[in-house]
């Protein structure tokens, strides 16, 4: 191959990844300038919250329950090498609210959140209901991204919250259970080792990842090719990017949280 | 009136649109045919501002459309689309009533529904379908609610997108009916793409003829079966055998 057919080889797909970078930036700028103009579309973000919000709760309840109670059982083999153990209270904690609460919650999310919005709008595009909005005049990215994305921006940090509760929960049942935890003294390890910026980390995690979901949902729904293929490639893009993007963001925040 | 001039609009290498030249008058019904395509739908949506044309300039009474004021432009337009593109997240009535419950056209909800029930009505719908979701209807009753929404606003446009296409020829002829006599009804001007000639018949006073991006004959439906073009004659008896391909 020649030089310049290498460099074309290398150079096309930088230039790509740039312009899909730069339509992503757009669009979420395009979302955060209709966020504070007017109309609102209050009963849109209300159904939305319901969907994102509150019929996720099983799937990121039931993810952070076992999560805890694992990481209980793990923290006490590796710590019983050292003479450990006592340290599962407080670790199941931190690694709950800092990391894995926020983090498994996102992704949960995101396989059922971002799959279902990216489905659904790619199926209107598809169907043409996305033009339809248009002659009824109105906004698509106002009437359907916006209420998606302010929704789950919201909705993410609560299932966090609810998560990292029933995770501590899970460990804390599988420390009186099976690991011979007195549950007082548990309780008591777990209230004194937490700071309050140790759960407010993870709630500003969760509001990101939240946003980065509806985000990748949207955009690639609202960019899907069409037919069954270009929704069912829409979906599959949209739970790539989205689970790609929590995790780096996830590395991001912890460096600023917790590195300085 | 509608003034389309000189509009071009190509996909990447592939050329749609060459150079469309077309005039509605207000109040009148234009129907626009040609093969699968050909770009009809293109146009249409270059008219609704859903796709940019390339060049050319496209008029409403005078004004050109790319600078019209968005809401106020489209406020003129109801449009009824192939597949009837209903919301599936809402009722019947909902999706009737769309614009009357948002946007500087809004009602209040009891006086849309009403609206939207009356239009149901006009279009041969029982209210019983009002609360009903679209995945609970046949196609034709869904073509009905589609075209119950394009007039729900009263608009002075009225755009048919394939309005006949998927159903059977007893519902095609109800939906052509209804077409003439609301177009009719409501003074608005219409403007119609389809491949079904018994549409062009029931729903015409003016027919054009789009192929290979130009329009290739334009005038009145009655004198269209008379008309020595070979290509409108190939295309309204459906021959194999023209100056039109049948491979495409």
């Amino acid at each position: 191959m020649s030089p310049a057919g290498v460099l074309r080889g290398i150079g096309r797909p930088v230039l790509e990844s740039l312009a899909a970078i730069g339509r992503v930036a757009i669009f979420a700028g395009t979302i955060l300038g209709h966020l504070f103009r007017p109309p609102f579309y209050p009963r849109e973000v209300m159904v939305q919250l319901l969907q994102i919000g509150w019929f996720s709760l099983p799937v990121v309840g039931l993810t952070a329950l076992f999560t805890g109670g694992a990481l209980a059982l793990q923290i006490y083999s590796g710590g019983a090498r050292f003479n450990a153990e006592s340290v599962v209270p407080s670790i199941v904690a931190i690694g709950m609210v800092r990391e894995l609460g926020p983090v498994l919650g996102g992704l949960m999310v995101a396989a059922r959140v971002a799959s279902s919005i990216a489905a659904e709008l790619g199926t209107m595009k598809v169907t043409e209901q996305i033009d339809a909005l248009v002659t009824l005049s109105t906004n698509p990215i106002k009437y359907l991204a916006v209420p998606r994305v302010l929704a789950a921006t919201l909705a993410v940090p609560v299932l966090v919250a609810v998560g990292d509760s029933i995770g501590i929960m899970g460990g804390w049942l599988v420390g009186i259970t099976r690991l011979d935890f007195n549950s007082a003294v548990y309780i008591k390890n777990t209230v004194d080792f937490l700071e309050v910026w140790d759960v407010g980390s993870g709630l500003v995690k969760g509001a990101v990842f939240g946003f980065i979901v509806a985000l990748m949902g949207c955009y690639h729904g609202m960019n899907s090719g069409r037919g069954a293929q270009g929704v069912g490639r829409a979906t599959k893009s949209a739970v790539v990017a989205a689970s790609v993007l929590i995790l780096a963001a996830n590395y991001i925040l912890t460096e600023v949280f917790f590195t300085s | 009136m509608i003034e389309i001039k000189g509009v071009t609009k190509a996909f990447g290498p592939k050329t749609v649109l060459r150079g469309v030249d077309l005039t509605i008058a207000s109040g009148t019904s234009m129907v626009i045919i040609g093969g699968s395509g050909t770009g009809k739908s293109v146009l249409l949506k270059c008219i609704l501002g859903l796709v940019r044309p390339d060049g050319g300039a496209i008029l409403l009474d005078g004004q050109d459309v790319a600078r019209a004021e968005r809401d106020a432009f489209l406020a003129r337009f109801g449009m009824l689309f192939q597949g009837g593109a209903l919301f599936d997240s809402l009722t019947v009535w909902e999706n009737v009533a769309f614009r009357l419950l948002r946007g500087f056209q809004k009602r209040p909800k009891a006086e849309a529904r009403e609206i939207a029930i009356e239009k149901l009505r006009r279009v041969g719908l029982s209210p019983d379908v009002a609360d009903l979701y679209p995945a609970e209807l046949s196609g034709g009753m869904q073509k009905r609610v589609g075209l119950a929404r394009a007039i729900a606003a009263a608009p002075e446009i009225i755009f048919f997108d394939e309005p006949t296409t998927g159903l059977d020829p007893i519902m095609a002829g109800v939906i052509n009916d209804l077409i003439r006599e609301i177009v009719v009804e409501m003074g608005a001007t219409a403007m119609t793409i389809t491949h079904d000639m018994t549409s062009v018949r029931a729903i015409a006073d003016h027919v054009a003829m789009l192929h290979e991006g130009v329009i290739q004959w334009t005038g009145p439906v009655a004198e269209m079966d008379a008309t020595p073009d070979p290509y409108v004659q190939q295309f309204i008896h459906g021959r194999a055998e023209g100056p039109i391909s049948a491979v495409r």
